[in-house]
């Protein structure tokens, strides 16, 4: 099946570049006539997971494969990992440092939004050795 | 997209050097140079006028009418952009440069800046009924308004759905001089544009059945015409004709629609880089902030459009100057006695397809490979050698037959060449 791959290094700490990738995986999926409102899905939940991999671990990559009637976008860092998942996913829950939160983020939002955002969605962590987020859009 | 729609922008081919200068700057990569010279895929132009003001040689020409259209019609009303009282030096009486319309051919002046006011009024009427989606952002500028409904689709529903001032200045500037017992067929109406974008706008009447203008003319040709006659203009001649407060003056420039609304939740914007930055650090996010956003194309807002005259930092300087000895503002609704539909859109606009490879997604999704897989083997420099403003670009124009299958980089071409010697 015919399908696109884009992938995005995300570098860590640089608050002025998060959010690149998803304004570029947003313009394929312009260019290819995605509604709207999927597209509005996804940009908002892999932006949190661009942020969370700029804030947390310290960068990553970005892996995207965009099918005729779905996205599946994959964050994957080699951070310090989630010791509690089912707490991380709590809204609100965050190990944000306060100058973080200072810059308006870390908010304990963003996984709770990814999920919240997607039609799948999987987090998958060691601590210590990094953390993978995968979500998946399907196009109505 | 419409392929016959009107072109704002044609060149002067002999001017042109085939530079990449306006092609490189293009904000919706809609230039490419070809044998040479630059053209224009006016599908994707949005008519912002950048090229124009850009072009070291003075090869792009800006659309408008020639100042003699006026002469099509026996009463000829005058509907000038606030931006023009700002094109001379120690103006300090709106009057003068409208006595001076007078003088150079028109029979009767309407300024747009009265229609801001309503505009202005019935915006925040708008607003506290909750009838737009915050943040609502303004629909002033023609090419921001073209930019959003053809790659900010998701913006749409945000779009401030009121009508240009120069066409509610139109409408009342007509209904008056009808009410005067001028036949219908007699009365002609006239834009005195700061831009091409506008020039595009209020002929095609976007948001409108139809366009209210006779013809659009630029500030910059209106100016070299109107120059001599301020200049000699005695206190007699002088007629009491300006009816526009601070509040419709400053719309001329970035701030001026916000400040309007008496509201500081706004952000305002202008540059069309600086414009398409906020509508992608804003576009699918929430922003609890702000409840309007006005976003200009040119630099400093109207005052920066490509048919004025004076540089645009100046011309905002002498707007502040001439705000200080005008009222607050001179037109309100209940004196003007429309109802709010009068100055909200007739038909929304609608959306284009600025950036969509195919209609069919399969087939969209074929282009798009063979798009990144042309990219990957470019050099990525973005050189502009081979008359594409990237190499994204070129790979695109590949895939979509503007140029042949079997294009080759320049850059790449050249580097094989070396090699091989």
């Amino acid at each position: 099946m015919d399908c696109v791959s884009l992938r995005y290094d995300v570098s860590g700490s640089n608050f002025a570049a998060a959010g690149s990738a998803t304004e570029d995986v947003r313009k394929h999926l312009k260019m290819l006539g995605v509604k709207g409102e999927d597209i509005r899905r996804i940009a908002i939940a892999m932006y949190e997971a661009e942020i969370n991999m700029v804030i947390h671990a310290g960068g990553g990559v970005a892996e995207v494969v965009i099918y005729v009637d779905k996205i599946v976008v994959k964050l994957i860092d080699q951070g310090k990992g989630i010791a509690d998942i089912e707490q991380a996913m709590q809204p609100g829950f965050s190990t944000a440092s306060e100058e973080i939160r200072q810059l308006g983020f870390g908010a304990g939002m963003g996984l709770p939004n990814m999920k919240k955002y997607t039609d799948e969605f999987l987090v998958e962590s060691e601590v210590g050795k990094g953390t993978t987020v995968t979500m998946a859009v399907y196009f109505g | 997209m419409n392929g016959d729609k009107l072109h704002t922008v044609t060149l002067n081919t002999e001017k042109c050097r085939g530079c990449v200068t306006c092609m490189k700057r293009c904000p919706t990569e809609a230039i490419r140079v070809r044998d040479g010279k630059a053209s224009i895929i006016y599908d994707r132009c949005i008519s912002c006028g950048e090229c124009v003001r850009l072009c070291p040689h003075h090869a792009k020409l800006p659309t408008y009418d020639p100042f003699d259209v006026i002469n099509s019609f026996k009463y000829k009303i005058a509907v000038p952009a606030p931006t023009l009282f700002a094109q001379f030096p120690g103006l300090r009486d709106i009057n003068v440069v409208l006595s001076a319309l007078l003088e150079i051919g028109f029979d009767d002046v309407y300024e747009v800046g009265r229609a801001a006011e309503l505009v202005s009024e019935a915006s925040k009427i708008i607003f506290n009924r909750g009838e737009v989606k915050l943040p609502a952002i303004s629909t002033a500028c023609p090419a921001v308004l073209e930019l959003i409904l053809s790659r900010y689709h998701n913006m749409v529903d945000n779009l401030l759905p009121v009508q240009a001032p120069a066409d509610i200045a139109a409408q009342l500037a007509r209904e008056k001089a009808e009410r005067k017992g001028i036949p219908p067929e007699d009365i002609g109406v006239f834009f005195i544009s700061p831009c091409p974008a506008k020039v595009l706008a209020l002929k095609e009447g976007i948001g409108l059945m139809q366009s209210r203008f006779d013809g659009i003319l630029s500030i910059s040709e209106v100016c070299l015409r109107l120059q001599g006659v301020v200049n000699k203009m005695t206190p007699d001649k002088v007629k009491s004709l300006s009816k526009m407060g601070r509040l419709g003056i400053s719309w001329a420039k970035t701030g001026g629609e916000s400040n309007g609304l008496y509201n500081d939740r706004y952000l305002a914007a202008d540059g069309i880089e600086n414009v398409i930055s906020v509508l992608d650090a804003l576009e699918d996010k929430t922003l609890s902030s702000v409840d309007f956003i006005e976003l200009n194309a040119c630099p400093g807002g109207c005052v920066g459009g490509v048919l004025t005259v004076e540089n645009p930092f100046i011309a905002k300087a002498r707007i502040q100057a001439i705000n200080k000895i005008l009222p607050d503002h001179l037109n309100s609704l209940a004196a003007t006695g429309k109802s709010l539909s009068f100055y909200t859109w007739e038909k929304a606009p609608d959306k284009t397809e600025g950036l969509l490879l195919s209609e069919d997604r399969q087939n969209a999704m074929q282009k798009m490979i063979a798009i990144n897989e042309i990219y990957a083997k470019l050099p990525m420099a973005d050189c502009g050698l081979c008359g594409a403003p990237s190499c994204k670009a070129f790979a695109e124009d590949i895939v979509n037959g503007r140029i042949p299958k079997d294009s080759k980089c320049p850059r790449l071409e050249k580097e094989k060449q070396d090699d091989a010697e």
